[in-house]
């Protein structure tokens, strides 16, 4: 709202001028200067903050990638000796054991944001598509179904820890207790169903934030849409098909870009369920880089781990925009 | 619109000059008196909880307070965060004053350079090193360096086992071989009952038992000349002898694989296993309801024969080092409190309310540390432990090992076969992933 108006140039000198009648006295020059500088000047904290938060750990992180950075030199690490592309070549080697450890893990990373984003867009779809009928008690489903997003995630997916234990937990109580649906109690914070622990946690913490932003992409398709195509005998599929998805595209666009970067970063989750090291089936690559940092302490190679990921991250984005606008475009047109 | 502009430049050059001496690290060489009635001081966990650690500490530091007029401002940070948050203040130069690490982790922070050195002229200071036990001297920084910590708590590891369990099973004595462990462990593991507690996804504990083991073997995770050796046949006969209590003898519940919490001690006080293998337990298992007299302690088993130096070692030297922080702006103050902490009358106090050793000779002498339990640990600091390899990497060693381990726990647990191949598989993995030199 406040952007709207600040755009719009005739209410915006309107608001200069009242707000600074002294100004207007004054030469012409300096009214310009305010005019054109003022808005750099609003924008200056957050550059500056942008720059303090972002850009110069960036840097920092770029130039640790080249250094051999070890607990030998942590505590200034400026007289770090240079490695050159040393920390890069070895993270990139996949046959060498650092590579092929980084590579696996990228793949499992790439598996579990797959699924996961697929999953919290499909539940979230689901259930805001349903949420938009009228019915006793929408409220009250509404709320509760932003839980796990309102929720702190150490505190959630601690919860998570004690229902996954294998002796005492309450997933193996009710698959293997009560519904008898395996031989004998399951692990779900080592060995392979790992993945499977880690995916549900996801799920279950990212489907609400879909259900969000669907529903609210769903507010702004006028109802007429749906009475028209009901008149010409659409069912619920069709209008499904033919209005609501559509509709929502430059919505969908977003959520999944959102969705897919928050997932490829997880930190959070796969470290309060698995502690400093994850099982190899889900090994996440942000757990993974941690690792390489600060367990084995190769700050380093950690680094250089990163930027490639950010390298990574950079193209699917790019190319994510690219593909997404012009689809846009052919759509406008 | 000048002042503006001028605050705002101000605003920028301020916060890039703290962001660019933010990067530069604790360069400086540290160790002022520039804030001298105060200390911090980072104790790790010992007790059953921190609450009960605070307890215990704050009368010795109102104490140390009343002597000194320095006021100490106490954090007791939790074994999983600590060596984390020792790291991160050796990033930003901003730490404790006077901190608690693991005895194991000596030499790799010494490494960093962020832990004030132990020198003659630092040790005159706190009554000279001789005060010391050697055993736990052992486990102060890498050999040919001054210390990079003064020892506080020395703990080893016993056997503890359950008398009733044992007296119901029909077995009179408690097991000095693995043999005999196992035999009795078979005995024991029946009506959802298990002859061992293990913690199989605890690292640093998965370490400590693979050194002994490899011990035994005669073999060591490290060449005399520092370098990585994971992958000798002592060591992965060690680590699969250890392994297999759970994947071949299964004396030891499958569930344990993801214990790290301590929960095998938990298990033991509740009578669900009939034998733990820990270090110093006794307080942790009285807060947790288990009266002194319902367990025995024996020493750790070896191969054959009884417990001594070389291959028969059945413990790490197990203790707590107390070092300064070479950044502190109290060096006396932190020095007071180093004294205060080793002197006999606190080591008598602090090793009591933890159960553990002094590694004081004077204050290891006293009555009160005579008890069959001590006795026992005492004993095997004296002629059977060893301490792990003081090398600079020694952390990342615990944790690249300590992991790989794990897994074969998980594969244990989850019903996959632990074979000698993919114990060694394992081990090349963790090697390889150690810092090259």
């Amino acid at each position: 709202m406040t952007t709207t108006t600040a755009a719009s140039a005739e209410p915006g000198e309107r608001t200069v001028r009242k707000s600074s009648p002294g100004a207007a006295r004054g030469p012409r020059r300096t009214g310009r200067i305010k005019r054109i500088g003022l808005p750099y000047l609003l924008l200056l904290p957050a550059l500056v903050l942008e720059l303090l938060v972002h850009l110069v750990p960036m840097v920092i992180g770029i130039v640790m990638s080249f250094k051999e950075l070890t607990q030998f030199y942590i505590r200034d690490w400026g007289t770090a000796p240079w490695a050159g592309f040393d920390n890069y070549s070895v993270s990139v080697h996949f046959d060498e054991p650092v590579g092929k450890a980084l590579l696996h893990s990228f793949f499992v990373t790439i598996a579990f944001t797959l699924l996961s984003v697929g999953l919290c867009w499909l539940i979230g779809t689901a259930a805001a598509v349903y949420m938009q009928d009228n019915f006793v008690g929408r409220g009250v489903l509404r709320a509760l179904f932003l839980v796990p997003y309102a929720l702190p995630v150490y505190a959630a997916v601690i919860t998570w820890v004690f229902m996954f234990q294998h002796d005492n937990g309450l997933v193996n109580h009710v698959l293997h207790d009560q519904l008898h649906l395996t031989d004998k109690p399951s692990f779900w914070l080592i060995g392979d169903n790992s993945f499977y622990a880690l995916l549900t946690v996801s799920v279950w913490k990212g489907w609400p934030f879909a259900f969000l932003i669907v529903m609210a992409g769903l507010q702004n398709i006028p109802g007429e849409l749906y009475e028209a195509a009901a008149l010409d005998g659409a069912g619920l599929w069709q209008q499904l098909r033919r209005i609501t998805l559509p509709s929502l595209r430059p919505v969908n666009q977003v959520l999944v870009l959102v969705l897919f970067l928050w997932t490829f970063n997880d930190f959070n989750t796969p470290f309060v369920l698995f502690g400093r090291t994850a099982p190899d089936s889900a090994d996440l690559i942000s757990v993974h880089i941690y690792q390489a940092s600060f367990v084995t302490w190769n700050f380093g190679t950690g680094s250089a781990m990163s930027v490639l990921l950010l390298l990574f991250l950079l193209v699917v984005t790019g190319a994510y925009l690219l593909l997404t606008s012009r689809g846009r475009k052919t759509a406008d047109v | 619109m000048r002042r503006i502009r001028a605050a705002a430049a101000g605003a920028v050059t301020i916060s890039l000059l703290t962001a660019a001496t933010a990067c530069g690290g604790g360069s400086s060489s540290g160790g002022s008196n520039a804030s001298p009635k105060t200390l911090t001081y980072w104790a790790s966990n010992q007790g059953a909880s921190i609450e009960i650690d605070k307890k215990t500490l704050a009368p010795e530091l109102a104490k140390f307070e009343k002597q000194t007029g320095i006021k100490v401002k106490l954090e007791v940070v939790p074994w999983s965060d600590l060596l984390n948050r020792i790291l991160t203040a050796t990033t930003s130069g901003q730490g404790p004053d006077v901190l608690n690490i693991g005895n194991t982790w000596s030499a790799s922070l010494q490494a960093t350079g962020a832990l004030l050195p132990w020198d003659a002229k630092n040790f005159a200071k706190i009554g000279g090193k001789d005060r010391f036990v050697d055993s736990a001297l052992g486990s102060t920084g890498a050999e040919g360096k001054d210390p990079a910590a003064v020892p506080l708590y020395s703990m080893a590891y016993a056997l503890y086992y359950n008398k009733k369990m044992f007296a119901e099973a029909g077995i009179a004595n408690p097991p000095a071989t693995w043999a005999e462990l196992i035999a009795d462990g078979k005995k024991l593991s029946k009506g959802g009952h298990w002859g061992l507690g293990a913690e199989g996804s605890n690292a640093s504990e998965n370490i400590h038992h693979a050194f002994v083991f490899a011990k035994q073997h005669g073999a060591d995770f490290f060449t005399s000349d520092g370098q990585a050796d994971f992958t000798n046949d002592g060591v992965v006969a060690a680590v699969k002898q250890y392994v297999d209590l759970m994947a071949k003898d299964k004396i030891i519940a499958p569930g344990n694989a993801e214990y790290a919490q301590n929960q095998s001690v938990s298990d033991f006080a509740k009578g669900k296993n009939a034998m733990l293998l820990w270090q110093s337990a006794a307080a942790n298992l009285k807060s947790q309801g288990m009266a002194d007299d319902a367990y025995g302690i024996a020493p750790v088993p070896v191969q054959s024969g009884t417990p001594g130096t070389g291959t028969n070692v059945n413990s790490m030297v197990a203790g707590i080092n107390l070092a300064v922080f070479r950044n502190t702006k109290n060096l006396d103050g932190a020095t007071k409190f180093v004294k205060f902490l080793t002197s006999d009358a606190e080591q008598k106090i602090l090793n009591g309310a933890y159960t553990s050793i002094p590694p004081v000779k004077t204050a290891q002498t006293d009555t009160a540390f005579n008890s069959p339990s001590n006795a026992v640990l005492k004993d095997t600091l004296a002629k059977s432990a060893a301490a792990l390899p003081q090398v600079a990497d020694e952390s990342q060693f615990e944790t690249a090992v300590g992991t790989a381990i794990k897994g074969l726990f998980a594969d244990a647990a989850g019903g996959r076969a632990v074979t000698t191949a993919s114990v060694k598989a394992a081990l090349e993995k963790a090697q390889q992933q150690m810092p090259k030199k």
